[in-house]
């Protein structure tokens, strides 16, 4: 384990005051540091899917204060399809409001989903009922976002690291604790710290708290909403790195859940960029930041700061986005991303563009997908919608009827170059 | 606004009808009857069977409960005419019923006495804000230091001494024997307001001296906060002075929870200040309220029940109309 | 530095100390901290929670409570020493040739007051023989400068009644509407999503263009002072522990805290084999901080130090191999070298494949 750096050494200093048990190590040389961290994770491309999601749709209903009477709906999530492949990591990236933390949420089943599925070692989460889905929750556990406000401050560390172990009863009573002690080591904490409580821990330590907790039911699939967030940077790479060990000893699967492109470029070997509720593109690494073929995604990437590039000289031409993100009540219509592209015709008012499949593993949703400063003047996909460039109704052409949008990939894709539906 | 005002009107009123229903209801089913206490003091503790079913009769008790309420409530909006034993009383709208005790009708009763206990809660309230709120940010303004403590420490003495005590203290001492204060007296306001003032004047400081320790330690709490916020901050950085970045920026999202405590406060005030009017001896709604209830007088604790009931939901109403006022995140379309 | 020899910076701090008397003890937050920000320039304080970046720049303005607050040291701004001026006079400064922005704008601004009366507000304090007509016009026409669209309209909405990065916008016209000399943003834009922080970052720099003001802006993200900053400033433990030109710095950082933070940050595009170093241990307590060098307990490089220098001593501040505007407060010989060495083939491994520029 990689958790050496946090334990405290035999000359460990006496504790310091603010953080009263952050203690010091003899300082780890730099080689030893760099041994216990990881590179970019890998795909797997042959992994089975552990999740698999499927059209999955959450409406929030909008009820009047006085008579409870629906009069709208928040569509937070609105038709998704994505694969978690087994002990591999797909991030969810995507700015507020854009639904990527309920699809989370409907995924550990806070909530229960509008409609479509999801299915998770064949059963589908979405349906089930509270009493059938117990045995399951085990195997999916949640990391948050606040390691302040996401543990008891009145329960002590021991309590709230083994209270899964004794809800589902997975250890027998008096081996709880030993348990538990097992657990803080992994996630790099003193065993000896149980009996604490969470307010003498620092903010990274929390967030260890809360992994091991996640931890304890050595669940196949962690969904993981914004981990790292709330940390100081140098913190935030420690957990990170945690977060590779246990992915890599224990084959968990992560659905990561994060705003910072750059953190799930590295955690994560498939990427799914969020708009308004829907997937915009969905690919492996490179597809996406070396790339991309949406135009929000495009102009994500821009918009982060690169301190490469800025520290060797200029700074990237970026894409300037107008105005605000849409509310998820009314949304446009045709293409959501529509009001803010600068591409966008008059098709993308009309129709709402297919997530299509583009490459091996790369699908865009967009009427006109290409590389930044390349995209086609007329849109592919009127053939396929069965209309005209302007997306009118086009009495000649004939709707492909295959459109329907799986989660996987599929073995044949939609060939930019000849336009038609082929095989590389 | 306007239809938000017509709702929350339209639910109190129905909070009220309940009550009074409930009311009713209590003295219909309770333990013992109405009748008795009254047959028992006509009789001189000699209330047989026989008497006591005369007085339930004489009381309308033997006939069922909601004709009874029936004509309670249109009493409320038309003359009516009660009979009692060979008696016929004639009750003009709004009718409230004649008390039990001594025949008096309880709406003339009513306009005698609500405007004494108008008159002690509008005086205290405003003090328990004037003292309270200014004693409270001063705190919160010189927030550790000497004087902050002091008057926290204070606030928690005088406010640890039985109401009673304070009051009977300072009746004996500042008018009786000291003649420090005028002669406590009600007069009303429309006929002399100077007497009306200086005659109430003594009681308003003692209630509102004592119920300000709260406020001030609610003030200061809320103030603390108020004056932690980023705004507030940012209010400095613009350069304004102090002042106005206390008073406006500060003071004016710490009223916020105090006028939630201070409404249902004056609601209170509104239904009778019991210890205040039986020290001072002032005919308020509270003793008598209090009195009506020893004896079960159902018609005088019926009106001071719905005194209650309307100063709660009023006030209510007019806290929310603060808030609005207060805070446009609220503000209702 | 960027400062013309002989020519006084617009802003120049020097041995700034501050400490805070605490029911624990007493908390020194910022110890002998000098720097300089010319008109025209940006300067960049790095720094994580604690570091004392956020204190220091407060107390440019006299934020601080007078009563507990223990300032030393100088503030110089343009031509004034701020350390110790009357309330009045400091009052007269702040907000008008010294301006701050802040994080959250959302919790920034007074939730119960409409947009254009906050503004007209910062306007009039400083503007006493200005009608409120002026205010409110002055205040439409910042709003429309900081690109919120009809601002006419806008102005008299709620903090509420605006997104993020609008009332952001709101909050930057605010700080600029009495056109200060030196502005003040701390983290500006950590609360927003990148595209919006994209957005508020150009604004930024074309107001900076446009009025020629000093700016300093407060970041935990060497992103932001990567686009930004012409210096850029590192904080540790309330100390300056490296200062320098922005470029030169992270290309050729000199500091092991400094490598950490740029070690533990991942770019978006940066080689698959590049890997995320973090600092190991927690950021240091200002109650009772580590002796000698505040960083030496988490510092992965002090076994290269000869005896146990880090430990006991306290590096100065002092110019490093790059040069004399290059200052770092570390006892390591050669910096430079061990970070070509060790450290960039690790976080950049494909720079190394195309050599060290």
């Amino acid at each position: 384990m990689t958790t050496d750096a946090e334990l405290p050494g035999p000359e460990a200093e006496a504790p310091t005051g603010a953080a009263p048990f952050q203690q010091y190590d003899e300082p780890v040389a730099f080689q030893d540091l760099v041994g216990q961290t990881h590179a970019a994770a890998e795909l797997n491309p042959d992994a089975e899917a552990v999740l698999s999601v499927d059209n999955l749709r959450m409406y929030f209903p909008i009820k009047t204060a006085l008579m409870r009477r629906t009069v709208g709906h928040v569509q937070a999530v609105d038709g998704v399809s994505f694969e978690v492949p087994k002990g591999g990591s797909l991030g969810l990236v995507g700015e507020s409001g854009c639904g990527k933390s309920t699809t989370g949420q409907l995924i550990t089943r806070l909530y229960k989903p509008t409609g479509g599925s999801m299915l998770f070692e064949g059963a589908d989460l979405a349906t089930m009922s509270e009493g059938t889905l117990k045995p399951l929750r085990r195997e999916i556990q949640m990391i948050f976002q606040d390691p302040y406000s996401s543990l008891n401050p009145r329960h002590t560390v021991g309590a709230i690291v083994g209270a899964p172990l004794r809800i589902h009863n997975v250890v027998p009573k008096n081996k709880v604790l030993s348990r538990v002690q097992e657990l803080l080591e992994v996630v790099g904490l003193n065993p000896e710290h149980y009996n604490r409580y969470p307010n003498e821990f620092s903010g990274g330590q929390r967030q260890r708290i809360g992994i091991a907790r996640a931890l304890a039911l050595q669940p196949k699939l962690m969904v993981a909403d914004e981990p790292v967030s709330a940390l100081d940077v140098s913190i935030q790479a420690q957990v990170i790195n945690l977060l590779q060990d246990l992915q890599k000893e224990f084959g968990i699967a992560f659905l990561f859940i994060a705003h910072d492109l750059a953190v799930v470029r590295h955690f994560c070997p498939e990427v799914a960029v969020m708009y308004l509720g829907k997937i915009v593109e969905i690919g492996d690494r490179a597809s996406i930041y070396s790339n991309a073929h949406h135009p929000y995604t495009q102009a994500l990437l821009s918009a982060v700061p690169d301190i490469k590039q800025a520290a060797t000289g200029g700074r990237r031409e970026r894409i300037r986005l107008t105005g605000d993100v849409p509310s998820p009540i009314d949304p446009p219509s045709g293409c959501r991303f529509r009001t803010r592209c600068p591409i966008a015709q008059e098709i993308c008012t009309r129709h709402e563009p297919p997530l299509l499949q583009i490459g091996k593993r790369h699908k865009v949703a967009c009427h006109f997908p290409g590389r930044l400063g390349a995209h086609p003047r007329e849109p592919i996909t009127a053939r396929l919608l069965g209309v005209d460039t302007t997306g009118a109704p086009d009495p000649g052409a004939s709707p492909a009827t295959d459109l329907r949008q799986q989660p996987g990939y599929a073995d044949t894709w939609f060939d930019l170059d000849a336009k038609s539906i082929g095989r590389a | 606004m306007f239809s938000f005002l017509v709702k929350r009107v339209l639910a109190g009123s129905l909070i009220v009808v309940m009550v009074s229903i409930l009311v009713y209801a209590l003295f219909w089913y309770g333990p013992k009857s109405p009748a008795l206490e009254l047959c028992r003091r006509d009789t001189n503790n000699r209330c047989t069977d026989a008497k006591l079913v005369d007085y339930e009769q004489k009381l309308g008790y033997d006939n069922p409960i909601y004709s009874e309420y029936g004509k309670w409530a249109k009493g409320l909006v038309s003359e009516r005419k009660i009979e009692f034993g060979t008696t016929e009383y004639v009750c003009a709208a709004p009718c409230l019923g004649l008390s039990y005790r001594d025949r008096s009708q309880v709406t003339e009763q009513l306009k005698d006495r609500f405007p004494v206990t108008l008159s002690l809660a509008l005086g205290a309230s405003t003090l328990y804000l004037l003292i309270g709120v200014s004693t409270g940010v001063l705190a919160a303004r010189r927030r550790g230091t000497l004087a902050d403590k002091v008057l926290v420490a204070s606030t928690l003495v005088f406010s640890s001494l039985p109401y009673y005590l304070v009051a009977l203290l300072s009746f004996l001492l500042l008018t009786l024997s000291t003649s420090a204060f005028p002669e406590v007296q009600y007069v009303s306001f429309f006929d002399n307001p100077a007497s009306w003032f200086s005659g109430l004047l003594l009681v308003w400081l003692v209630m509102g001296l004592y119920g300000a320790t709260a406020y001030t330690r609610y003030s200061r709490g809320a103030m603390v906060e108020a004056l932690s916020e980023d705004y507030v901050r940012t209010a400095k950085a613009k350069g304004l002075r102090s002042r106005t970045v206390v008073f406006k920026h500060g003071l004016r999202s710490a009223l916020v929870p105090v006028v939630t405590i201070f409404g249902l406060d004056v609601a209170f005030l509104l239904s009778g200040t019991v210890f205040t009017e039986a020290i001072f001896d002032l005919e308020g709604i509270g003793k008598w309220g209090v009195e009506a209830t020893y004896i079960k007088d159902l018609p005088v604790v019926q009106a001071t029940s719905l005194i209650l009931a309307v100063s709660v939901v009023v006030m209510n109403v007019i806290v929310d109309i603060v808030y609005s006022v207060l805070d446009p995140r609220v503000r209702l379309s | 530095m960027t400062s013309v020899e002989g020519n006084e910076p617009y802003l120049k701090v020097t041995d700034l100390t501050v400490r805070f008397p605490t029911a624990d003890g007493l908390v020194q937050a910022v110890t002998d901290l000098s720097y300089g920000v010319d008109l025209g320039k940006t300067l960049g304080i790095v720094g994580e929670s604690g570091s004392g970046k956020s204190v220091s720049s407060m107390a440019v303005l006299g934020l601080h409570d007078r009563r507990s607050a223990q300032i030393d040291g100088s503030i110089v701004v343009g031509g004034t020493e701020v350390v110790g001026l009357s309330e009045d006079k400091m009052r007269s400064l702040r907000g008008n040739s010294v301006a701050m922005i802040f994080q959250d704008a959302l919790a920034a601004l007074h939730p119960f007051y409409k947009i254009g009366k906050q503004l007209s507000e910062a306007y009039l304090v400083h503007h006493k023989g200005a009608t409120k007509r002026e205010a409110r016009a002055r205040a439409i026409e910042m709003l429309d400068r900081v690109g919120i669209p009809q601002p006419d309209r806008r102005v008299d909405n709620y903090p509420h009644q605006f997104s993020g990065g609008m009332r952001q916008r709101a909050m930057i016209a605010m700080g600029l509407i009495n056109n200060p000399s030196l502005l003040i943003a701390d983290e500006p834009t950590t609360a927003l999503d990148v595209t919006v922080q994209a957005q508020i970052l150009d604004l930024l720099q074309d107001l900076q263009r446009e009025f020629n003001s000093a700016v300093i802006i407060i970041t935990h993200d060497l992103g932001v002072v990567a686009e930004m900053a012409d210096d850029v400033l590192v904080m540790y433990g309330g100390r300056a522990v490296e200062y320098g030109p922005c470029k030169d710095i992270l290309t050729h950082p000199e500091m092991p805290y400094t490598w950490g933070l740029l070690s533990s940050v991942p770019d978006v595009s940066a080689d698959t084999n590049a890997r995320m170093i973090p600092i190991p241990g927690n950021p240091p307590s200002l109650l009772a901080p580590p002796t000698g060098c505040a960083f030496h307990p988490r510092c992965v490089h002090a076994s290269k130090v000869q005896g146990d220098l880090c430990r006991t001593t306290l590096p100065e501040l002092l110019p490093g191999v790059r040069g004399e505007n290059h200052l770092k407060r570390c006892h390591l010989a050669n910096p430079d070298a061990i970070y070509e060495a060790e450290v960039l083939p690790e976080i950049a491994p494909e720079i190394m494949e195309g050599g060290l520029r």
